[in-house]
């Protein structure tokens, strides 16, 4: 059963069912909990009477991996099981690091819909979008995962990208040459979000598509479902050092994520649902890069999609991309 | 029973449809009167004995499986520890080896229905002693889906987050969830189906057809079920050309339908040839025809897709063209699917001679042949270049690690294992010796 709206204008049916089903899942979710929880408190008390120091962390720590195993889908949450689940986290962090780490679970704002702009007459390659949105999201440092890609298309090639290069290493701008670059187009009609088995990845109401890192089972079935390559797995443990990780996180964000699990571009929402641009767009030098509120008429996104003959990729696929690209 | 209205006026109404020496022998002879669960007590320790024991060669194949597990068993330690980054898939072709095996062995779990069919529905007197063979077949193919899926996912210890009430069931918007009931639904009725008919017989009881009947019923519909739910899991992505095309679920069961009875074949002439349990020549023959049937439309589809991909390409067309010629210098399947085309070609043009498909000694080599080919041609032949090239024309080509190949060498042995316990398990009691304590045991090997 879909329980969950896909447009924010779409009835309140699917709402107080997504309320009831929730209650439900909950409810025999932590059934199950209690049943495992004896055992697993057994297993800790043996733990805990068997060693020497460090063991009662040992037990803290495993008590609250046990609660994140046994967590549930976080769409279907209740508010207070969020600030729960993102205090677990906190806390979670604190045990084996220095400092602190704050993770949001603020939801979407009422009558905020994102877009994105890409100006590709202005777009020189300098990648500074790239390097922000690594440094912003956490992501692995070791397999050098990026969610943006910058193709330099020599001229005459059109806009397909097929005859792109995104592994350029010289000087930019090359002469005869134009960039374009790519990420999550937060499609309107996900076709990711719909092949998911689980219920792990979904559209938020301001259009953003995010996925929920402790409940994706790693299928890579929305890898292969993605027309844009925007999709990134886990091969391995993600790596990032301490003092490069960014604190300022979101749970359905740049959260540190784990070995076995799909990531992509969240339009920065740990950013953007404060009020702020994603990383990328702060980032460019060249103001290539246009966000906003598609909802807001004032707004500079909104200016461009009026004003300037815009274009999506893919258009045929019928996912109705949030992402368009202009000319001056 | 559930057909009398069909077959009023024949003499043989009142047989079951599935008529083996050992239903006679049950019909006639005493029946057992010790409480069912008692029995399969002693049904289970019968099988276990069976399956424990034989002859050196035996001994040597069995061990020879169980060391491939362990091997297979080890890489996936290793696979659990350091994550998928030890195989040779990545962000490009995030799909290999273990969904390449995945969707093959589902064509050959399928392929059991091609037995059912003539056996339970068509009253084919032919098929009933092959019949549990091919669904011996479904259950070990079935497991093996299910292994390479669990191997594949990124989260094994999360699988659970898929059960409807515990966790998320994303049906029926999900193909995959489709799968999970189709393939698990299969699996639950090629294993109740014919545990009902072997245990009915260790018990001297003829098992009631109004009982059985319409689950043979349902499992031949489930059949098409699994192979076209699994090709619509590809066929459903816009994002792949090479995959979103009408053809790809038609495609499937042509090529299910001509590699599952050439494996079921091999595995017949394997027990004809090693134990006394006499598989009939009219059963090899039927079979053949069916595999040389359903190649023929394997065939055709095979040149209407070719047709359609090379006689206009079309940006959509690289895939085919990365498979069959190489795309930008990247070639590695290019040698692998010829052998594939020409090995289905040539034993498709052997098996339409009739002399030479009745002929045993042809026939078993050419059904070898074309379930590598068709092996070829299912699995890494269509799940790898729906990859290359990439959303945004990147060629990046696949090559399976040694880890990978390790796992997936273990899940064919433990498929086979399977196998062979459960012909192991079911020849005795079909022959006659293995029963109920307190019944006589007889030997029917000769067909009657």
């Amino acid at each position: 059963m879909k329980f969950w709206k896909k447009k924010s204008e779409e009835g309140s049916i699917d709402e107080s069912i997504a309320r009831a089903s929730a209650f439900e899942r909950e409810f025999s979710r932590r059934q199950l909990l209690g049943l495992l929880g004896v055992a697993g408190a057994g297993a800790a008390t043996v733990a805990a009477t068997s060693g020497c120091g460090g063991k009662a962390k040992a037990v803290e720590d495993a008590a609250l991996d046990w609660e994140t195993f046994f967590q549930g889908n976080y769409r279907l949450m209740t508010e207070a099981e969020k600030r729960d689940t993102v205090k677990r986290l906190e806390r979670r962090w604190q045990r084996d690091h220095a400092g602190r780490i704050e993770v949001s679970s603020k939801d979407a704002v009422p009558g905020v819909l994102y877009g994105y702009a890409f100006n590709v007459s202005k777009c020189k390659g300098y990648m500074d979008c790239v390097k922000a949105c690594v440094e912003e999201n956490n992501t692995d440092r070791d397999s050098a995962m990026q969610y943006i890609r910058i193709f330099e298309v020599e001229e005459g090639e059109g806009l397909g990208l097929h005859g792109g290069d995104s592994h350029f290493f010289h000087e930019v701008p090359a002469a005869g040459h134009f960039y374009m670059g790519v990420q999550c187009f937060q499609c309107d009609v996900p076709p990711c979000t719909k092949v998911c088995p689980v219920g792990a990845t979904w559209r938020e109401d301001d259009g953003i598509v995010v996925v929920d890192y402790d409940w994706c089972i790693g299928c890579r079935y929305c890898e292969a479902a993605c027309p844009y390559g925007a999709r990134r797995f886990n091969w391995s443990e993600p790596e990032v050092p301490d003092d490069e990780v960014n604190r300022n996180q979101h749970y359905l964000g740049n959260r540190l994520r784990s070995k076995g699990v799909v990531e992509k571009c969240t339009f920065c929402i740990q950013r953007t649902r404060e009020g702020r641009l994603p990383a990328c767009a702060e980032a460019c030098p060249t103001g290539a890069r246009v966000f906003g509120n598609l909802l807001d008429p004032d707004s500079e996104i909104r200016w461009v999609l009026e004003n300037k003959k815009v274009f999506r990729l893919k258009e045929e696929l019928g996912t109705e991309p949030k992402f368009w690209y202009f000319m001056d | 029973m559930v057909l009398h209205g069909l077959d009023s006026t024949s003499p043989d109404a009142a047989n079951p449809s599935v008529t083996t020496a050992a239903d006679r022998t049950a019909a006639e002879g005493p029946v057992s009167r010790r409480p069912a669960w008692r029995d399969l007590g002693s049904f289970v320790a019968d099988g276990l004995r069976e399956a424990t024991s034989g002859g050196p060669v035996y001994h040597l194949w069995m061990g020879g499986l169980t060391l491939l597990m362990l091997i297979g068993s080890w890489a996936y330690w290793t696979q659990l520890r350091h994550g998928l980054a030890v195989t040779g898939m990545n962000d490009h072709v995030s799909w290999g080896l273990y969904i390449s095996n995945f969707t093959f062995l589902v064509g050959l779990a399928a392929a059991a229905v091609m037995l059912v069919l003539p056996a339970y529905v068509l009253k084919d007197t032919d098929f009933p002693r092959a019949v549990l063979i091919g669904e011996g077949v479904a259950v070990a193919a079935l497991v093996m889906c299910l292994g390479f899926v669990t191997v594949d996912v990124g989260g094994p210890h999360r699988l659970w987050h898929m059960i409807p009430g515990i966790g998320y069931f994303n049906w029926p918007d999900s193909m995959l969830t489709w799968d999970v009931l189709v393939l698990n639904g299969y699996l639950a009725l090629n294993l109740l189906i014919p545990f009902y008919i072997l245990f009915s017989h260790y018990r001297g009881r003829t098992p009631k057809k109004a009982l059985y009947l319409p689950f043979v019923f349902l499992s031949v519909a489930w059949a098409f079920g699994i192979h076209l739910v699994t090709a619509f899991l590809y066929a459903g992505l816009p994002a792949r050309p090479f995959w979103n095309n009408a053809l790809l679920g038609p495609r499937f069961l042509a090529s299910a339908f001509a590699a599952g009875p050439a494996f079921i074949l091999v595995a017949l002439w394997a027990i004809r040839r090693w134990t006394d349990y006499k598989i009939q020549r009219d059963t090899f023959r039927k079979l053949a025809l069916i595999t040389t049937v359903a190649a023929q439309v394997n065939l055709v589809m095979l040149v209407s897709e070719l047709f359609k991909e090379f006689y206009h390409p079309t940006e959509h067309s690289a895939s085919a063209i990365y498979l069959f010629f190489g795309l930008g210098g990247a070639d590695d399947l290019v040698p692998w699917i010829w052998t594939a085309v020409i090995v289905n070609v040539v034993c498709t043009i052997l098996l339409s001679i009739h002399p030479l498909r009745r002929n045993l000694r042809v026939l078993i080599p050419i059904c070898g042949a074309l379930f590598a080919a068709i092996w070829i041609e299912k699995g890494m032949g269509l799940i790898v270049p729906g990859f290359i090239p990439g959303p945004w024309g990147d060629v990046v080509e696949y090559h399976p690690t040694g880890v990978e190949i390790a796992v997936t060498l273990g899940i064919w042995a433990l498929g086979l294992f399977l196998f062979t316990v459960l012909v192991r398990v079911a020849l005795p009691v079909e022959l006659g010796r293995a029963r109920a304590p307190g019944l006589p045991t007889s030997d029917t090997s000769t067909p009657a």
